[in-house]
């Protein structure tokens, strides 16, 4: 899997030559979205998107409160229509690729079915989508280990903390081994050691599964440990700002040692004064953590 | 460890309380020397109950189940409404003064109307009385449980491109469940008060709304708290029952907030 960044603001793809044999895992071109309101005051959530991402590759949305993040991702996830522009996901339109399960999606909220139990909310998926009971028993079990909650497959989200919960829900999003993977803040809720195992663990299930990911954050560590690519969002109106390179070395070679590397805070330094720059002392950062 | 703290409290605290009371009535009864039409002693009350022990159950047995049958029409009735009122959002439009109307009449004001309907030797109109007082609660605590979708699950339906049969069951009723109990425990009393209180209205004498009026009538006022008492176990038995068949169909309830 050759995933090579490439330099800030450039999409690896300006349309279909550069892609050779392989579409890109999202390409989004010249994407706005208006929210209509009642009262007429429509609210531009996006401006003028692009952005392109290659299969296998970690992007991460990074920007202020309400710059548009989680509207982007819906957008990507065929959950929102955009007002213009168009969205491909592997070649296909937004909806066909929802319909053919060309993704996994994983919310803030771990939105478990509360009656379910742990192994039948991982097998939700694979159960609307009739695979065998055979094939998502084992499924499920595969991704019960993966995510280290083997010992709770019978126990119901009530009874599991929320750094656990969320897990179930990244093993959802797992189930049906998608190519793209998107993530609109799945540890936000999480504690930081947690949401530090939780990091790591990821990195790791994506380069044993080779999938593109699409990850929204509020931490500006987080976006550089995990990502190929940060892109960093402006205030609204949403536009991508910024598309800062990391190049930590192959997703199999990060670990906790990495947190102290100089190359890593040199990441999270050039981030940041992206977040800030242009609009220096603006409330352009509001929102966004900077551990 | 704070549940089974409280435990001896919660049960502990009303039973004593319980036992107070009575004992005090009892005192009140002795030593004011109150007549029995205007309140028997507790002694006397448990005397006369223990001794028509079985008129009593009978007479619990026909309510009970005028009860019960009215409980499952109007459960059944209500829960059906419900999914209909979702699927075709216009017959709630056009339901909705009629459920109003009704969820402020007393339901049983029309049991007279229903014996002539009905004819006064048969108990269909105590069951209807009572099926009409359920399907109320449990038609607008299930309707509100099914508008209760969280969008999260919503946004996950779509995201798994499931069709709206399988968007309806894997979420929509499910998540309707504990909204569906919270009605049934209230139509579960209401089931028992309106099937015994159709008796006062008329119809075949045996169950416990007609033989308490009897007992009273013929100034038997212990025998007629005797059969008061069992309507109060018939309450209880069909409330406890509910509650138990929720703890078994719904054990683990939405987490109110939280991921
Ligand atoms: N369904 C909606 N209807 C109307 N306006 C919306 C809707 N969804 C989002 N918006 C608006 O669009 C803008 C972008 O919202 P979005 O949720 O994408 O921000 P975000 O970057 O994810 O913010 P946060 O970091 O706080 O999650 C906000 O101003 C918001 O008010
Ligand atoms: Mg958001």
């Amino acid at each position: 899997m050759s995933t090579e960044p490439t330099e800030s603001g450039q999409p690896v793809a300006q349309g279909q030559p550069v892609a050779s044999a392989r579409p890109p895992a999202v390409s989004v071109a010249g994407v706005s979205k208006v929210f209509a309101s009642r009262k007429g005051t429509d609210v531009t959530a996006l401006e003028a998107v692009d952005l392109t991402i290659a299969p296998g590759e970690f992007v991460s949305l990074i920007g202020p409160s309400g710059c548009g993040k989680s509207t982007l991702l819906r957008l990507i996830a065929d959950l929102d229509t955009p007002t213009s522009g168009s969205i491909e996901v592997f070649g296909k339109t937004a909806r066909e690729a929802r319909i053919d399960q060309a993704y996994g999606i994983a919310f803030q909220q771990a939105g478990l079915l509360p009656w379910r139990t742990v192994r039948a909310n991982i097998e939700l998926p694979l159960e609307l989508h009739k695979v065998g009971k055979a094939a998502r028993a084992a499924r499920s079990s595969e991704l019960l280990a993966l995510v280290g909650l083997s010992d709770f497959a019978d126990k119901y989200p009530d009874q599991l903390s929320g750094g656990m919960q969320q897990r179930v829900a990244i093993a959802r999003s797992l189930a049906e081994s998608p190519g793209l993977l998107l993530m609109d803040e799945p540890f936000g809720a999480l504690d930081e050691m947690t949401r530090e195992r939780m990091q790591t663990e990821l990195v790791r299930i994506c380069a044993e599964t080779g999938a593109a990911v699409v990850f929204v954050t509020h931490s500006i560590p987080e976006a550089v440990f995990l990502s190929n690519r940060v892109v960093v969002m402006s205030p609204r109106p949403g536009r991508i700002r910024d598309i800062i390179a990391v190049d930590l070395g192959r997703a199999e070679g990060r670990d906790e040692g990495l947190r102290e590397a100089d190359s890593f805070f040199e990441a999270v330094v050039s981030v940041r004064e992206s977040l800030h720059g242009e609009a220096a002392g603006a409330p352009a950062a509001r929102g966004v953590d900077i551990r | 460890m704070k549940q089974s703290a409280s435990l001896p409290r919660t049960i502990l605290a009303p039973v004593l309380l319980g036992v107070l009371a009575v004992a005090l009535w009892q005192l009140a009864v002795v030593a004011l020397e109150i007549k029995p039409f205007v309140l028997p002693s507790p002694v006397s009350i448990a005397t006369e109950f223990s001794s028509s022990v079985s008129s009593v159950w009978t007479s619990s047995l026909v309510t009970g189940a005028n009860a019960l049958i009215g409980l499952l029409i109007g459960a059944i009735v209500g829960i059906v409404a419900a999914i209909i009122a979702t699927v075709l959002p216009i017959t709630d439009e056009l339901s909705a003064p009629l459920v109003a109307a009704a969820s402020v009449i007393p339901i049983v004001a029309l049991a007279p109307v229903l014996y002539t309907m009905f004819g006064a030797d048969k108990e269909t109109a105590r069951q209807l009385v009572a099926a009409l007082a359920v399907f109320i609660p449990v038609y607008l605590n299930t309707l509100r449980g099914l508008r209760q979708a969280r969008p999260v699950h919503r946004d996950l339906m779509r995201a798994y491109g499931a069709s709206s049969w399988q968007a309806t069951r894997a979420v929509t009723l499910p998540g309707a469940v504990p909204f569906l109990f919270i009605g049934l425990r209230i139509a579960s009393s209401l089931a028992v008060i309106s099937a015994l209180i159709g008796e006062y209205f008329g119809g075949p004498i045996g169950g416990l709304g007609k033989s308490i009026t009897s007992a009273a009538a013929s100034s038997n006022y212990s025998l007629a708290y005797a059969y008061v008492l069992g309507a109060i176990i018939l309450g209880l038995v069909f409330y406890v029952v509910t509650l138990g068949l929720e703890k078994i169909v719904s054990p683990h309830r939405a987490p109110s907030t939280g991921p």
